[in-house]
This record gives C-alpha cells, sequence and structure tokens, in this order.
C-alpha cells in the first residue's frame, strides 16, 4: 500500500515540475479540439432501407386504394346503416357485459387462489384449469345448448319457488355473456392474483399494525395498488374479447361481424361490408385504448408526482 | 412447559403494574426456533431497546408483540388486556380478525422500510386508520394529522406522495402515522437502518422528542449510542434468549455478559 502511494506521488511532482509550460499549449490545443462542432452522420444503409421500405408501403396502400375491390363508396353508405348501428351496439353491450361479469368472478377467483383455505384454492385452481382448457367456441356452442343438459332451472325459494324453462332464460345472448364472461374471469384472474402478489408485504403489515381489518386491508391498501399493476394486462384481455365476441355470429347473436354478414348475404359486397366491420372494431379498439391510457395516468397519478417532483427538483438545482 | 422465568424489571422504582408484559414467547420458523422462552415487562413511560446482532430474534419478538407474528407459546399482556386470545374453559383461544385488529391498533408500530401507502398522499397516510378503524370524521382526523405532521417537522408535505420524499421525511410521516391512533406503546423495528447516514439524525430528533414526551417506546436498534443516551434499559438478545438486561447507562463499560460486551465492543 505505502509504496504505490509513494510511487504514486513521485510520479506527480515529476510531472508537475517537468510540464509546466508544455501544460499551457496542451490545454490550449485541447480547448480548440472541444470546441470543434460534431458533424451528423450520414447513415448510408440505414437511408436506404427506410427508402426500400416506404416505397414498398406506399406502393401496397396505392394498390389498396386503387382497388375497385373495396368499393370505398358503398363503405360509407353501410357505414352508418342501422343493421349495422344495431350490431355495434350488441358488440359492446356483450363486451361491456362480459368482461363486468369476468372482473367481478376473476376478484373472487384470485382471492380463492391466495385464501389459506385448502378447498377454495383447489376450487378455484379446478376453475381455471377447466375454463382455460375448454376452447372459446366450444365453450359458446355448450352454453346455447345447454337446456339440452339441464331442461329446466329451478330456484328452491319459499313456498312452490320458481321454475323456467332454460331455453327461455338461457338466449343466445345471454349464453354469449356467460360463455365469454367465465372464461374471460380463469384468464383475468390469473392477472389480478398476480398483481396483488406484488404489492409488497410491507403495505400489509404497516395497514395489520395500524389496527385495519383484513377486508379493509384489501379494499384500500392492497387492491388499489394491485389495479394499477393490472391495468395494462387487463385491457389487453378486453381489446382480445372485444374482437373474440366475433365469434357469436356461430349461434346467430347479430353482433357487428353477423349483421354485415347478413347484409352482404343479400348483396354480395362481401369486402365493402367487412371493411366496415373492420373500422368498426378498429375505432372501438383506438377509443379503448385512449381508455386505457388515460386510466393508467389516474392511477399512476402518484409515481406521476414523483417523477415531476424529481424534474422539479433538478430544475431548481440547475 | 416449564413456568415461564418471572424476572422482575431490572427498574425496581416501578410500583404499578407494567404496561406491556410478554411471558414465554416461542416462536419457530420451519424446524429453526428463533424466539426460546422470553419474557420481558415494559412501564408505562419508558424506552427499552433491543440490542443483538441480526438473526438474535429481537426484530421477531417486536413482531411478536403486536401479532404481527404469531407466537406458538406464551402470551403478551398490553394495560391489564390478554391480546390476540381469550381464555374460555381453561385454554386460551386465538380472537378473531376483527377483535384482533381493535387490539392492535393500541400499539404503534414504525418499520424499517417505512412501509407508507404509495398510493396515498402523506395526509391520507395519515389520517386512513383514523378515519377507517377509530371513525373519526376526515375532518378533524386532517386537523390532528397536520399538527402530527408539524411536530415531525413536515406540516409542508402534507399533498406529497411517499415517493416525493426521502427516507427520512418518510420515516418521520410514518411515525407520525403510528401516533395519531394514540397508541399505548411505540414499537420500532430498526427505524434508522435503511436511511442514508445524513437522515438518520432527523429520524433519531423525532424518536428522542417522543420519549422525553413520556411515549413508553421499545426500540430494536443498532445505534447504541442513540439507545445508552434516550433509552431508560436495554435489552441484549442472543439466539432468541435475553441473555442481559440493564439500565442504558450501563451500555457503555458496565455491560455484564461476554457476548454484550463482545457486542458492545464491535458496534461501539
Amino acid at each position: 500500500m505505502s509504496e504505490i502511494v509513494t510511487m504514486r506521488d513521485q510520479a506527480r511532482t515529476t510531472d508537475s515540475t517537468a510540464a509546466a509550460a508544455p501544460a499551457a499549449a496542451w490545454n490550449r490545443r485541447l480547448e480548440e479540439l472541444a470546441a470543434v462542432p460534431r458533424a451528423r452522420r450520414f447513415h448510408v444503409a440505414r437511408s436506404l432501407m427506410a427508402l426500400l421500405l416506404v416505397l414498398a408501403v406506399g406502393r401496397l396502400a396505392w394498390s389498396l386504394a386503387q382497388n375497385p375491390a373495396f368499393e370505398w363508396s358503398r363503405v360509407w353508405d353501410y357505414f352508418f346503416s342501422a343493421p349495422v348501428m344495431k350490431g355495434l351496439e350488441n358488440t359492446i353491450t356483450l363486451t361491456a357485459l362480459s368482461m363486468g361479469l369476468a372482473l367481478v368472478v376473476s376478484v373472487a377467483l384470485a382471492n380463492m387462489r391466495l385464501s389459506d383455505n385448502p378447498v377454495l384454492r383447489a376450487i378455484a385452481g379446478f376453475y381455471v384449469w377447466f375454463f382455460r382448457s375448454v376452447p372459446l367456441l366450444v365453450l359458446l356452442i355448450l352454453w346455447f345448448n345447454i337446456s339440452l343438459i339441464y331442461p329446466t332451472f329451478a330456484i328452491p325459494f319459499p313456498g312452490d319457488g320458481w321454475s323456467y324453462e332454460t331455453r327461455d332464460l338461457m338466449t343466445a345472448y345471454w349464453s354469449a355473456v356467460l360463455a365469454f364472461g367465465l372464461q374471460q374471469a380463469a384468464y383475468t384472474s390469473e392477472i389480478i392474483r398476480s398483481s396483488l402478489l406484488a404489492v409488497p408485504h410491507g403495505q400489509r403489515e404497516a395497514a395489520l399494525a395500524l389496527g385495519m381489518r383484513p377486508t379493509q386491508i384489501f379494499r384500500r391498501i392492497v387492491f388499489p395498488q394491485a389495479m394499477k399493476i393490472a391495468v395494462p394486462p387487463v385491457s389487453n384481455d378486453l381489446i382480445n374479447l372485444l374482437k373474440a365476441t366475433a365469434l357469436v355470429a356461430f349461434i346467430s347473436v347479430p353482433d357487428l361481424l353477423y349483421s354485415v354478414q347478413q347484409i352482404y348475404n343479400r348483396t354480395f359486397e362481401v369486402v365493402p361490408l367487412l371493411m366496415v366491420a373492420t373500422i368498426w372494431y378498429m375505432i372501438m379498439v383506438s377509443i379503448l385504448s385512449v381508455g386505457q391510457y388515460l386510466l393508467e395516468r389516474w392511477l399512476g397519478r402518484s409515481a406521476a408526482a414523483r417523477a415531476n417532483g424529481r424534474l422539479s427538483k433538478q430544475r431548481s438545482a440547475a | 412447559m416449564t413456568t415461564a422465568n418471572v424476572t422482575p424489571p431490572v427498574g425496581e422504582k416501578h410500583t404499578d403494574a407494567p404496561l406491556i408484559s410478554a411471558r414465554g414467547i416461542c416462536k419457530t420458523f420451519g424446524t429453526h426456533q428463533v424466539l426460546h422462552d422470553v419474557s420481558l415487562d415494559v412501564h408505562r413511560g419508558e424506552a427499552v431497546c433491543l440490542l443483538g446482532r441480526s438473526g438474535s430474534g429481537k426484530s421477531t419478538f417486536l413482531r411478536c408483540l403486536n401479532l404481527l407474528e404469531r407466537a406458538e407459546r406464551g402470551i403478551v399482556m398490553l394495560d391489564g388486556e390478554l391480546l390476540g386470545h381469550h381464555v374460555r374453559h381453561g385454554r386460551v383461544h386465538r380472537l378473531p380478525a376483527r377483535q384482533e385488529a381493535a387490539q392492535r391498533q393500541q400499539l404503534g408500530m414504525v418499520f424499517q422500510q417505512f412501509n407508507l401507502f404509495a398510493h396515498k398522499t402523506v395526509l391520507d397516510n395519515v389520517i386512513e386508520a383514523p378515519v377507517r378503524v377509530a371513525g373519526r370524521k376526515p375532518r378533524e382526523a386532517a386537523k390532528d394529522a397536520v399538527q402530527l405532521l408539524e411536530r415531525v417537522g413536515l406540516a409542508d408535505k402534507v399533498k406529497a406522495y411517499p415517493g416525493q420524499l426521502s427516507g427520512g421525511q418518510q420515516q418521520r410521516v410514518a411515525i407520525a402515522r403510528a401516533l395519531a391512533m394514540k397508541p399505548k406503546v411505540l414499537l420500532f423495528d430498526e427505524p434508522t437502518s435503511a436511511l442514508d447516514p445524513e437522515m438518520v439524525t432527523e429520524v433519531l430528533q423525532v424518536i428522542r422528542s417522543l420519549v422525553l414526551g413520556g411515549m413508553t417506546t421499545i426500540i430494536v436498534t443498532h445505534e447504541v449510542g442513540f439507545a445508552r443516551e434516550v433509552c431508560d434499559r436495554f435489552v441484549f438478545m442472543q439466539d432468541g434468549r435475553i441473555v442481559e438486561e440493564g439500565p442504558a447507562s450501563r451500555l457503555t463499560e458496565g455491560a455484564e455478559h461476554p457476548s454484550t460486551r463482545d457486542f458492545l465492543s464491535k458496534v461501539l
């Protein structure tokens, strides 16, 4: 150790004595160099690649725009027509009801999966296993035909109770809500479960130490923080679900896709009507994406406050 | 179970019953027994520090006192009330979660990692329990909260989120949050261990003023200098047992047990 120190000291002293005069020139040279403006670099390969891609995409766009098969004027004729509007409404309500059901069931499932009760854990595990194993379309047709399995549906209430024909209750629309909602719940419950686990344990402990009850801790401390984590993946699920509802065409629920299909079965304007549905789906997904952005910003306001705080601190320091 | 060793508290001056008493606390994690028959009495207004190496069981013992950890054996009494349990038909039964929560609010706890609610502002952190647990009106709770935050020197941070505060500031908010429930005892679990050195002082300053104000405190800490200056009594733990306790003034040279002396020689 001490040897190294003395060697370094020697080096420093020789430096400072011998290089006193050249040091000024050296410094000047470095400052001149530092003041030279930087040249912009021209990326040959990158520019060429970009040019080719722009040409290719442009050509594709041109061919699409020019292609008479699209019949763009017919697209706008049908765009706001009554059956399309009705189909749009059905798609939206179907998605909303299914997702609503899925959210309620998934939060319950996630809590069951995380509970100390082995029976609840097993039931939730079985549920997730079952609904993830069955294809959505099979599930949809199965619910639609549930009356073949249970012809009557009875509530053994006081007195005679109520009994219904399953066929009357389980319309195509409601069997779709159940099929989509229950399967979505299986997937979403896994997101909710991991989000709940991602909230630091110390948050729960601090709430416990303050005398909060388990239900309060879940509602006020853990769940709000878990939601912030869950929003991006759940939004993904919601967008997927919106598009998956097009499957109801199989059981003749007049959603957006089924409505345009019914029109083009009559008029044979297949492509323009598919364009109507496509554009509406794109609009809905865009609106959902904006909604997701706003929700994330609102839920993330504590983190945003931190980022702003850091910025303003830097600014005041500068 | 052998009868718990009922050692009388060292400070003989107390004639009233201890505010908080633990008897024969045993705690096992898996196959590893972390607490062996630990007993402690703390009187009203007393400040006791728990010292010992990492893994000696002092934090676990502290967490057993407010039921964050559940001891397999042993009891904790707070102000004449058995914590977490009740006796019926000659057996000790566990209380339902709701009643346990009601008891827990009598003990405030300050954590090493602060554990402020990350999604709530400083003010909301402090009024959460008074409003939701004690059922106070938000406006009154907020008024008290601002006073508490003034006491810890953070009245200007009411609207800030925890992430905007330094570690020392967060810990002072955590102390205010614990005080908002007007606890009978305040438990500190290594309150300065996660702090940058320059922030330790501000937090210790707040704890000191609380102790001087007569708050009953149990502090797990590695700040022996602070413990000697502020606490009345030290308790030294090793391998899940209390090996020595005595007046904090004895911490400099008067410690008797060889392990205590060894520990002190390393940290002082």
